[in-house]
């Protein structure tokens, strides 16, 4: 089974509840793969206690001008899309972060002068956790497509747990990236507050949810300070609300210093257990 | 004319909040800029009242007409990125994968296969409150191109900034380091980081700082929920110190923040005297002096 936590809106608890959630169905015997999709800024990996088991660079294909059979007849630039080519008199440029890897440039070129060569956009890592395992993208700085590397994760997870419960730790927001991180999951949590700024992210994401004709629930972090709005909304809309978390100073607090919460704080854990034994992923 | 742009790299460190408490404290004097085009709300804290609204057309996908099309599967063949689905034997481009190449339409030995450009989103010019002016969006949903979305925004608050001589432009940036951000920071005449004192926030800082740094942006940073952490809060400074940051103000775990924002207001607004909100306009007062 594959389940995404994700959020409209950042800093709602997504990355709290990824791996406190990881943990803890490990620890009630289930075999658990926890994968950072928050390729910008992953940082699920300052909550665990980690041993880097596999390193990956990860590469994108990218079109490498050859200039010994150039005719410069300047098709590649036509035909690029994305302004990733320009053509010009004597020579051919490319511009390696505006290309989407689609290869029509070099497949498209009569003298084969454009092979697609791979070119590092980031590193995927695998680690041994306490109890389970854990699986990190992290996007290089300066790169600008997040795509492939999220894609890349996913694939990289879907290859080596087959048997495992997959959870995604998906990036902010509703577009391309959050979209890459739902799209093949077998449910989404959306992660919200009970604030305006909350509400507002939530109809984004929902939105965004039934576009892409996904099954979701939603969890409503430190829903006691703020308004009902949430609650409102997801009862107006048929939403179900797998569980409220209470606001809790402490676990701002244990939150501060990477440390896990469920084994600290109760009713942390109480809503813990009724995220799983809603999203029924336990055998 | 001075475009300050806010970011965090992390969510949830306050800095719409605060963005929006400068923006009002600023009032008639500046253009307010949202570029979390993403998941746009500021508009909830300013009262944006929505009066100009533009198209935003970006990005584009193929459609192929069935009844030119000849099933040769030459399309598919070609698209790296799994777009063209067969349905009941028939070739059909799945929008959401599809990142509008047109690869499958150049090769397509019956040009049955077209590009349409997409809409990808609105741009709003409002009023707000406190008679600033407003640039935001919305993205559509699923849509693309945020990058190309936010530099729209930002060149509307340009120029709305010329027309009407405003002295300032208060951007609150996206998060993250790829490409909406970039599009952020584009123009700045300073950067004001907000991070919070946590482990992920001093992890986040040192990303976005590295970004902000290879633009050759100067920048100061705001510390928020100092008391959450103090041995993390003198984490963050020591690396700022390092870094040659500047620290414009501290603030401490406050849960007016949320009060605040769940009657829509500014914390400037919610409680004028509170020691958050003097604490926010001594901050906007350090912001404004590092201006050069």
């Amino acid at each position: 089974m594959k389940l995404t936590i994700a959020s409209g809106k950042g800093g709602t608890g997504k990355t709290t509840i990824s791996t406190n959630l990881s943990s803890y169905i490990s620890e009630i015997g289930s075999k658990v793969v926890l994968a950072d999709l928050d390729v910008e800024e992953p940082n699920s990996a300052l909550f665990l206690k980690n041993k880097l088991k596999n390193e990956e660079v990860f590469n994108k294909m990218v079109p490498n001008w050859e200039s010994k059979d150039c005719i410069l007849c300047g098709e590649c630039a036509k035909v690029c899309a994305f302004n990733a080519i320009v053509a010009l008199p004597s020579e051919i440029l490319t511009f390696h972060q505006l290309c989407h890897s689609c290869y029509a440039c070099s497949e498209l070129c009569p003298t084969n002068s454009l092979p697609m060569k791979p070119t590092k956009i980031g590193e995927i890592k695998e680690f041994d956790s306490e109890n389970f395992s854990f699986v990190e993208g992290r996007l290089d700085l300066g790169q600008e497509m997040a795509v492939p590397l999220i894609d890349g994760v996913i694939k990289y997870v879907e290859k080596r747990f087959k048997n495992h419960l997959m959870v995604f730790d998906a990036p902010p927001g509703t577009s391309c990236p959050v979209i890459e991180a739902s799209k093949r999951s077998d449910f989404v949590i959306l992660v919200t507050e009970s604030t305006p700024f909350g509400l507002n992210d939530l109809k984004l994401a929902v939105e965004t949810m039934r576009v892409l004709n996904q099954k979701f629930g939603v969890v409503i972090n430190r829903h006691d300070i703020g308004d009902n709005g949430i609650q409102e909304y997801c009862l107006k809309e048929n939403i179900p609300i797998i569980t409220k978390i209470k606001n809790d100073k402490n676990i701002a607090k244990l939150y501060s210093k990477g440390e896990l919460i469920y084994d600290k704080i109760e009713h942390f854990k109480n809503s813990l257990e009724e995220i799983v034994s809603f999203v029924g992923a336990i055998k | 004319m001075k475009e300050i742009v806010v970011i965090s790299g992390k969510g949830g460190t306050g800095k719409t909040s605060l963005s929006a408490s400068f923006a009002y404290l600023e009032g008639e004097k500046a253009v307010v800029c949202d570029c979390d085009v993403d998941a746009a709300n500021m508009h909830l804290l300013l009262n944006a009242n929505f009066e100009n609204k533009e198209d935003f057309f970006s990005g584009e996908v193929a459609l192929i007409d069935q009844e030119v099309c000849t099933n040769c599967g030459k399309c598919a063949e070609v698209c790296r990125f799994d777009a063209i689905n067969i349905i009941d034997n028939q070739h059909v481009v799945d929008v959401i994968s599809c990142e509008g190449c047109h690869y499958c339409s150049r090769v397509c030995p019956v040009e049955a296969i077209d590009m349409k450009t997409q809409k990808a989103g609105d741009v709003y010019i409002s009023k707000i409150k406190n008679e600033a002016v407003m640039v935001h969006a919305k993205l559509g949903f699923g849509a693309e191109n945020s990058g190309k979305l936010v530099a729209r925004v930002k060149t509307l608050a340009k120029e709305v900034a010329k027309e009407k001589k405003k002295e300032f432009i208060i951007t609150d940036g996206s998060p993250g380091i790829g490409c909406p951000v970039i599009a952020s920071l584009g123009g700045a005449s300073l950067v004001v980081l907000v991070t919070e004192s946590t482990i992920s926030g001093l992890h986040d800082l040192k990303r976005v700082l590295k970004l902000v740094k290879t633009f050759n942006l100067n920048a100061v940073c705001i510390i928020n929920k100092y008391d959450l952490n103090p041995d993390m809060s003198r984490q963050i400074e020591d690396f700022l110190e390092d870094e040659n940051i500047k620290v414009v103000g501290k603030l401490s775990y406050d849960e007016n923040f949320t009060r605040a924002l769940s009657q829509a207001k500014t914390i400037v607004e919610f409680d004028e005297n509170s020691n958050l909100a003097k604490n926010i306009k001594n901050s906007w007062k350090n912001i404004k002096e590092n201006l050069e």
